[in-house]
């Protein structure tokens, strides 16, 4: 006997992401899923992104990696709450995992939650957390190919990231061209080259997320 | 790698629906696959056998429908598969264009006994 099912297979997850959602909007909080590959600069983006919005808006982070404390660390001295999650070789966050981590944090003092992912650029793109926005940090030195390879990330992310500009002059990276194929599958797209390093593009970046906060 | 978790969401979808028919064996469940989600059958199939083990679906064929990743251009209105370096329209160059297919990723049917 043949049973028609037609189901998406991570529909458990989304019924979790969802639940995860509700939990953000009651609690008013606006939520940031980062995601990139491994030494993108995600954790410098979100130490850059807390240290602008200090005074202005509470930080909150989740660290998602597959083993160490290492960044949750580096960010706790920032003095804003953060939670660590190790996926103990998943390699990327799942509805579940940030559910649970969510328990640790207290949301309601909370105005800008920064989930970092496990830095991958295929499994996290399929994984929706319950998140406002999805964010991809490129750098400069991966290459200007990778969205031909990796296409689902740079599809389903509202805001691309083009860290490590400042080392352009040392590296065949066509920032033109890397926004023309980008906007070709995600026309939406918002993209910002940025350097957390000598701090180029990360006001535009800051400006504009609070402007989106702020339901713009 | 997130085959292991797409695996065990999918063997978890299979069973309820199995369950819910009354059924006592799953023979065969056929697959829908996006090109763009990345997601090998070959992987699933390695997951599959170790998870399904004991269960009314162990030893059961995975048949995987592949999807292309097409796309619509916004200028002529064309539909079109995605080249792998090139995403403009082979009509007519243009890049305005709109991901149509190649996100899938579900569960169509299931035979059972």
């Amino acid at each position: 006997m043949e049973i028609k099912v037609v189901k998406d297979i991570l529909g458990a997850n989304d019924q979790i992401a969802r639940k995860n959602r509700q939990l953000f909007d009651t609690n008013k909080v606006f939520v940031v899923n980062v995601m990139a590959s491994p030494g993108a600069g995600k954790t410098s983006v979100i130490m850059e992104t807390i240290k602008r919005l200090k005074g202005k808006t509470r930080v909150g982070v989740v660290e998602g990696d597959i083993s160490s404390s290492l960044d949750a660390e580096a960010i706790g001295k920032e003095d804003v709450p953060v939670v660590q999650i190790n996926t103990g070789g998943e390699c990327h966050l799942d509805a579940n995992m940030t559910a649970i981590a969510l328990g640790d944090l207290p949301l309601k003092d909370i105005d800008l939650l920064l989930i970092e992912n496990v830095g991958n650029l295929v499994c996290p793109a399929e994984f929706s957390l319950g998140e406002d926005l999805r964010i991809l940090i490129a750098s400069t030195p991966e290459g200007d190919d990778k969205p031909f390879k990796y296409p689902l990330m740079f599809h389903e992310a509202d805001v691309v990231l083009i860290n490590k500009i400042d080392l352009l002059p040392y590296l065949k990276f066509d920032v033109d061209a890397f926004s023309k194929t980008i906007k070709g599958i995600n026309r939406e797209v918002k993209i910002f080259p940025v350097s957390c390093t000598t701090g180029q593009g990360i006001e535009e970046w800051i400006s504009w997320l609070l402007g989106r906060m702020a339901g713009g | 790698m997130h085959e292991l978790a797409i695996t065990q969401s999918m063997l978890d979808l299979v069973l309820k629906q199995a369950e819910e028919a009354g059924a006592e064996k799953v023979g065969k469940i056929n697959l829908v696959l996006g090109e763009m989600t990345g997601v090998v059958g070959r992987c699933v199939q390695f997951y599959f056998d170790f998870l399904s083990k004991g269960t009314p679906a162990e030893g059961a064929e995975l048949n995987f429908k592949e999807i292309p990743t097409t796309a619509k251009c916004h200028d002529c209105h064309k539909e079109f598969e995605l080249g792998e370096f090139d995403w403009t329209c082979p009509h007519c160059q243009s890049n305005n264009i709109e991901i149509t297919g190649g996100k899938e990723l579900f569960v169509e049917s299931i035979e059972v006994d």
